[in-house]
């Protein structure tokens, strides 16, 4: 059982018809994604590749049954896009997008809460459960099925370390992007909770980034709860001067919060193994695995 | 990006936030009239963006215009913080009975923002937080509904103020909440927020950080956030007129990769086999060709730029692509620095061979060609 998409997973694609929305509705159909609608006002009864596009995330829901939505809309319409797509009781609802302003992405968050919704990201490469489906970005073809549940901050490094698992012969039950911004839907604690859930995880790696407390919080309810899966991790931007935002709006580091040095310690004290560089994941994973065993 | 004390004050007057009377100065003459108009005694501050700017020597008090004059020459053109002093502001002294601390912030945990108060103002908030964290008032503000009177008069009530200053406080704080919805800011902080002795309250200080990602919706900002000068280098406002997300940083090896996390960890691949990075290029997740070759132009441009390390991991980027970029910038102006380039993914192939009939050969894991650049190519 992977956590938050699978095989069943009926999606729409909303702003399907725009440059990234298409392209990617394309690579997710691809991959296998059932993607059953799609959504762009004022584009209503045209199809894309096959798939009909509506008006409207209500109309599109009751015409296809779809259960969760993909956002490519612009930063500006972002908002209202994704409170349409939870009126419409989607869930989960993965936005893409990057560039929402965080108010706008507190908004989005206050309305999700209402709703029991499940925000994945913005700024997300997406969801995906490797031979199953993807909601998202990523390319598919450095993914394997497996256990390893992979939860990041960020985009290509993922990819990166996805790749060098999969290389190793280890596969992944689900991996996903929490997302760039300071404001972000799941934290890897909601993560780290899902993941414990699902037996189809056997084991987790944590992709971390300078910036905020995700990473602390991540580790202190490691501790706290005596996790009963081996985490591994790498975090990223050791060498990023404090003030300086690194691309992503939440790289930064604010005062004294939010160092690579702090999130590391941090992790490593409630026992989880870090690796020095990204290419030191798979090992560490198998040598933690085989010590809890 | 963040703004000046004076803009910041400027902003928050319009708004009917008190602010001690004052005006800026570029000239130490200026600063010396502002200050004959004013009369009384004066503090000139020199208007930078770093935090800390008093224990760096960037405020000083002044008692005659003359000595406005001195003190305004002093700071004019000098560094504080690495950051060069292009502005004075002169502000009348205040009469100061308790310094206070408000700030209104972007809370990642709780998803909206935050208004910390303080009684304990006029110093470093995070070594009140560490000392005497329940000197401290917090209060999570709902991002539909806003401040609301009686979550204003709690912190004011926490603050210690009743009766007529319960008011006061009240318009002030919900005053600078309004400042921060009205400018998307991910940081209203007043440090001190002073009462005086006749128990009025002004903002003594302001600090304001607007939302990057808002300035689509401001565009008083606009034109603003792009200019080189205290927030941007020369060249990270050149990367920015490119759309590139750019950090120059200390050292000589230039580095250009695809995705913030992805050139993050090659950054920190290239300190770990003890090489200097120069600088943190993002080109993005579908980098096309122009976009590799301008962000090539820019760091090899770069006087301090010894080796350039190029680390791509095409999936919606494609290599032939980034091939491209490469292979325009040898043919128009030439590669005028050593460059080692990793390239694995979407049409690797096909971006491979472009690269080697040039005399390039992309390795394939980010950690040799860390490891290489860092020896200096």
């Amino acid at each position: 059982m992977p956590i938050l998409v699978g095989k069943e997973t009926r999606a729409i694609v909303q702003g399907i018809t725009g440059n990234q929305g298409s392209f990617h509705a394309r690579l997710m159909l691809e991959y296998g994604t059932k993607i059953v609608a799609g959504v762009t006002p004022g584009k209503g009864g045209t199809k894309l590749q096959d798939v009909p596009v509506y008006d409207t995330v209500a109309t599109a829901k009751d015409e296809t049954n779809a259960d969760s939505s993909v956002i490519f809309v612009p930063a500006p319409y972002a908002k209202e896009a994704a409170m349409e797509a939870m009126d419409a009781a989607l869930n989960p609802v993965v936005i893409i997008t990057e560039g929402i302003p965080a108010r706008d992405e507190m908004v989005i968050m206050r309305y999700a809460r209402e709703h029991s919704t499940v925000i994945v990201g913005p700024n997300t490469p997406g969801v995906i459960t490797p031979g199953q489906s993807k909601l998202g970005i990523m390319p598919g073809n450095v993914f394997r099925p497996g256990s390893v549940g992979l939860a990041s901050r960020s985009g290509t490094l993922t990819y990166e370390i996805a790749a060098s698992l999969t290389h190793a012969g280890i596969g992944q039950s689900t991996c996903l992007g929490i997302g760039g911004d300071p404001i972000v839907g799941l934290s890897f604690v909601d993560v780290l909770k899902m993941f414990r859930e699902d037996s189809g995880t056997e084991s987790l790696v944590l992709i971390g980034e300078i910036g905020g407390t995700a990473e602390e919080d991540a580790a202190k309810y490691i501790a706290d709860t005596r996790y009963p899966k081996p985490v591994v991790a790498y975090v990223t931007g050791k060498a990023a001067p404090p003030g300086k935002r690194m691309g992503h709006a939440g790289a930064i580091i604010t005062g004294s919060e939010g160092t690579a040095d702090n999130k590391i310690r941090s992790l490593v004290a409630a026992g989880v193994r870090v690796a020095e560089i990204p290419s030191g994941i798979p090992e560490l994973l198998v040598r933690k695995v085989q010590t809890v065993r | 990006m963040k703004l000046f004390e004076f803009e910041a004050k400027n902003l928050a007057s319009n708004l009917g936030i008190t602010t001690p009377r004052g005006a800026v100065a570029s000239s130490a003459e200026e600063a010396r009239d502002i200050h004959k108009r004013l009369g009384g005694a004066v503090v000139v501050k020199a208007q930078v963006l770093v935090a800390g700017r008093g224990k760096a020597g960037g405020i000083k008090f002044a008692s005659k215009p003359e000595e406005t004059f001195d003190r305004a020459k002093e700071m004019l053109g000098s560094f504080i913080k690495g950051e060069n002093v292009r502005k004075v502001l002169i502000e009348q002294k205040l009469p100061v009975k308790k310094e206070l601390y408000v700030s209104i912030a972007e809370d990642r945990m709780n998803k909206c923002q935050t208004v910390l108060a303080s009684r304990q103002g006029g110093i470093d908030i995070e070594e009140v937080a560490r000392t005497h964290p329940e000197e401290i008032a917090r209060r999570h503000m709902d991002p539909v509904y806003g401040i609301r009177g009686y979550e204003a008069r709690d912190l004011a009530l926490n603050l210690g103020y009743g009766g007529q200053q319960l008011n006061m406080i009240c318009d002030l704080l919900t005053n600078l909440y309004r400042l921060s919805v009205i400018y998307d800011c991910e940081l209203v902080e007043s440090n001190p927020l002073v009462e005086t002795q006749d128990g009025r309250f002004l903002a003594a200080d302001l600090r304001m950080i607007i939302d990057d990602n808002s300035l689509f919706r401001h565009p008083e900002f606009q034109e603003r956030s792009k200019e080189p000068g205290a927030e941007l280098t020369p060249l990270e406002a050149k990367a920015r007129e490119n759309n590139l997300a750019f950090v120059e940083l200390d050292g000589d090896i230039g580095i250009i990769g695809n995705g913030a996390g992805l050139v993050m960890a090659t950054i920190d691949l290239v300190k770990y086999y003890g090489g200097q990075p120069a600088n943190f290029c993002d080109v993005g997740g579908g980098a096309a060709a122009d976009r590799v070759a301008s962000a090539l132009g820019i760091i090899q441009s770069s006087d301090k730029v010894r080796t350039v390390l190029v680390n791509i991991l095409a999936g919606i980027t494609r290599c032939d692509d980034v091939a491209k970029g490469i292979l325009d910038v040898k043919k128009v102006v030439g590669l005028k620095k050593p460059l080692v380039v990793r390239m694995v993914g979407t049409n690797e192939e096909e971006g491979r061979r472009l690269l080697e009939t040039a005399g390039i050969i992309p390795l394939i894991h980010m950690e040799d060609a860390a490891r290489i650049a860092a020896k200096g190519a």
